[in-house]
């Protein structure tokens, strides 16, 4: 299976004339036997774990008063808004986005360097879902053995009940997979009620649709060619794993020769070939061989193996998490050193590093980033009017930010010459109101008297001020004065 | 070639494709069918989008697709939705008294953003990009205004047009060419004066005599203090604005030759509700009254 299918299903009719071999090769079936361990548990852990953030996360409320949505996850695109719990991001912020999106990298980095492929072992929603998928399966139709006899049945009245049970459960999954995905993107109670009302976007149907039908296919039917053919990480990942890098392997100097153990001279291995760790293998490869693509470390064969060896009163850790440089010292006997000593190293700490600089940057600008805020575009065109009175008038398209969940009163303040003075069209004061969460536009006129030095001048730096008027926040931003010199 | 029983390379044990050049094998790493079955799969997709959308090139266009789609269609459509979903707002602006109109109503909104693309559209071409105007053609960012700048002003303006044939309702006067009435003394005394009246350099004793002559021909358009008068389109000539330039030259060749500034009816051109936005949005250029 895999990367090495070796001869293709097609007999030669001729011995004299082998047929020309085919070049491409059928998935041949897996049927992951269930297995039982630490591992197993971990990972049922974690997939409690995950699933349950995933399909619960967008039904969590947060109170951010009437204006705003209550929803703590919220990807609001139509209003451009994206709500975590307390933070809420706007579209200039998508920094923190990239910044989260770069920091995931490099954790990934760590983690592959330390431990190997643990993300498409443990919480690949791949690996997630088609254990999922595997769970409902082995209810249905029974464990391993069941499976194999029910693929060869012929279609019996029992073999499509069970069939049918199945696929209708994978595709309640799927639906519910594809229908909480949506959830992010609207008010969840509100488009629940919607989907089934018929009320809702098209694009909420087709997004459920779309990603019913990929969970549906790639749990149930495509699995692990998914990661072999269609994933681009694991041929990324191996250049990130070195001598140090636990990973799981097989302790071939410990298990070989491997065979059943007879009453012969022969010293015999620990591996008397029981083939369990194939068996449980969800990509249907033999660990024995080695260090290979298609292995997504799951390490369910390491508690298919343990069991074994417990049974036959043998060591446990025959296949293991085990660092490749380990290997010299082992065959001579010595005990492997820690797993804390392989994980801790240069590599591992300066990835480390970077990801926690990288995280304290995001921390620090969340912490210093203001509710509201201040842009000015000077109007060049014209660059100035000269008024009946010979005065000297700017323009200036002032947007202002308020980021709070109320409406707010910004004040409008010049500091430059003195001779400058302010008006807002519009408004009778300075003051202009922000909607909650919103941004105003507002064209600000700077005037200077006929014959005054900005009038004269050619130009003169000025400085926008807006301050809240119920906090006392306070942003500005610089500009330019033209006068009559700049022409 | 393909004379081995069964190819498989002796070193990685992995079958060969049968293929030897001088001693060179090709190892077979087959793809996975699935693989194949969806290439061919976009195939036979890509050949019925071909037929169902716009696709293949002839001598004249393209074909057209079974769907009947086109991008010219779409923003069409595109077009039409918008409209639709304005017709409330439009239908409000169209009917609005302006001077009434509150700049919290969600037409007024629409009328100014509506506006700007009427003004680029219809008026940019004589008032500038920006509204600032040029020589003969007024500056709407100003406080100035020939024919008065409030929003029920404005909208006439916009409406009837400046001394045309197309609308009775136009504004019109007509300033005499005084050229044929005054002698070149009494034009250079009248502008001696014009000059002082907004304080440029000029010769006092000459404008003394041209305040004469101003009184007894101009005022009774510019007025007595020459402040102008909106009702008949005279400009105010003792502030900092000059439409058609404020040097001696300028004003003299003025008031030899008279001006006569025109503009069209756009009440017979756009729509109520277009006559309403650009009214709005020259209004809140800076200096509506």
């Amino acid at each position: 299976m895999g990367a090495r299918p070796h001869t293709s299903g097609r007999v030669p009719k001729a011995m004299t004339e082998p047929a020309p071999p085919s070049l491409y090769a059928a998935r041949e079936p897996i049927f992951p036997r269930d297995v039982k361990g630490k591992f197993r548990r971990l990972k049922w852990a974690i997939m409690v774990v995950t699933l349950g953030i995933y399909y619960v996360t967008p039904w969590i409320r947060w109170d951010r008063g009437p204006a705003l949505p209550d929803q703590a996850v919220l990807v609001d695109l139509a209003n451009r808004r994206f709500y975590w719990f307390w933070i809420e991001i706007w579209p200039h912020e998508f920094y923190f986005v990239a910044g989260l999106l770069i920091m995931a990298g490099l954790g990934l980095f760590l983690f592959t360097s330390a431990l190997g492929r643990v993300w498409c072992g443990y919480t690949c929603p791949q690996t997630v879902w088609t254990d999922l998928f595997l769970l409902v399966e082995r209810k249905i139709e029974g464990d391993r053995n069941n499976q194999i006899r029910l693929l060869k049945s012929k279609w019996t009245f029992h073999k499509t009940r069970l069939r049918l049970t199945k696929w209708t459960l994978w595709l309640l999954i799927a639906v519910a997979t594809g229908g909480a995905w949506v959830f992010y993107f609207a008010d969840a109670p509100t488009l629940f009620v919607d989907l089934f009302t018929l009320q809702a976007a098209p694009v909420a149907y087709s997004t459920v649709a779309v990603l019913t039908a990929t969970t549906f296919i790639f749990g149930g039917f495509m699995r692990e060619q998914v990661c072999i053919y269609m994933c681009p990480w694991p041929r990324i990942q191996a250049v990130m794993m070195d001598d140090d890098t636990l990973t799981v392997a097989y302790r071939d100097w410990r298990g070989e020769p491997r065979g059943k153990a007879r009453k012969s001279e022969a010293p015999m291995g620990d591996c008397i070939d029981c083939m369990a760790c194939v068996n449980v293998c969800p990509m249907g490869i033999d660990i024995r061989d080695g260090q290979q693509m298609e292995c997504i470390t799951c390490a369910l064969c390491i508690d298919a193996c343990d069991e074994i060896m417990g049974k036959i009163g043998k060591d446990r850790g025959l296949i293991d998490y085990l660092a490749l440089s380990d290997e010299p010292r082992e065959r001579e006997g010595m005990k492997p050193r820690s797993a804390w000593s392989h994980i801790f190293r240069l590599r591992t700490m300066l990835y480390t590093a970077v990801w926690s600089l990288g995280g304290l940057i995001l921390l620090y600008a969340l912490f210093i980033r203001p509710a509201i805020d201040i842009t000015v575009a000077p109007v060049r065109n014209p660059q100035f009017v000269t008024l009946s009175d010979g005065a000297i008038r700017n323009a200036y398209d002032v947007r202002l930010r308020n980021k709070h969940g109320e409406a707010r009163a910004f004040e409008v303040q010049l500091v430059g010459d003195a001779a400058l003075s302010l008006r807002l069209e519009g408004q009778t004061d300075l003051n202009t109101l922000v909607p909650a969460d919103d941004t105003a536009l507002q064209r600000v006129y700077v005037i200077a008297p006929a014959g005054s030095a900005p009038a004269t001048g050619d130009r003169t730096d000025i400085r926008f001020w807006i301050e809240d008027m119920v906090s006392g926040e306070r942003a500005y931003k610089d500009s330019l004065f033209n006068g009559k010199g700049t022409q | 070639m393909a004379d081995k029983p069964s190819p498989h390379d002796p070193v990685t044990g992995t079958e060969t494709t049968g293929h030897d050049w001088d001693g060179i094998t090709e190892l077979n790493t087959p793809l996975p069918r699935w693989w194949l079955w969806t290439l061919y799969a976009t195939i036979i997709w890509g050949i019925g989008y071909t037929i169902a959308y716009p696709a293949w090139p002839l001598i004249n266009g393209a074909t057209q697709g079974v769907l009947g789609y086109s991008t010219r269609g779409e923003v069409a459509e595109d077009i039409a939705r918008v409209d639709a979903q304005n017709a409330d707002i439009a239908a409000t602006l169209a009917s609005a008294d302006l001077s009434t109109l509150s700049r919290d109503d969600p037409a007024y909104q629409f009328g100014v953003s509506g506006g700007a693309a009427v003004f680029r559209a219809n008026c940019s071409q004589c008032h500038g990009a920006g509204a600032a105007g040029a020589v003969g053609y007024p500056n709407l960012l100003d406080d100035a205004w020939l024919w008065g700048g409030t929003l029920a002003e404005i909208e006439y303006t916009v409406t009837h047009g400046i001394r045309n044939d197309q609308s009775d309702d136009a504004h019109w006067s007509e300033m005499p060419a005084f050229g044929d009435i005054f002698s070149e003394e009494e034009i250079g005394m009248t502008t001696d004066y014009v000059l002082s009246l907004s304080g440029q350099d000029h010769d006092p004793a000459l404008a003394e005599q041209g305040a004469v002559l101003f009184a007894e021909n101009c005022a009774s358009c510019h007025g007595d203090a020459a402040l102008g008068d909106t009702s008949v389109g005279a400009p105010n000539l003792a502030d900092a604005i000059w439409l058609y330039g404020g040097t001696r030259a300028d004003i003299e060749y003025s008031i030899t030759n008279a001006r006569f500034g025109v503009m069209p009816a756009w009440g017979l051109r756009l729509s109520d509700e277009d006559v309403k936005a650009v009214t709005l949005y020259i209004h809140q250029l800076g200096g509506g009254q």
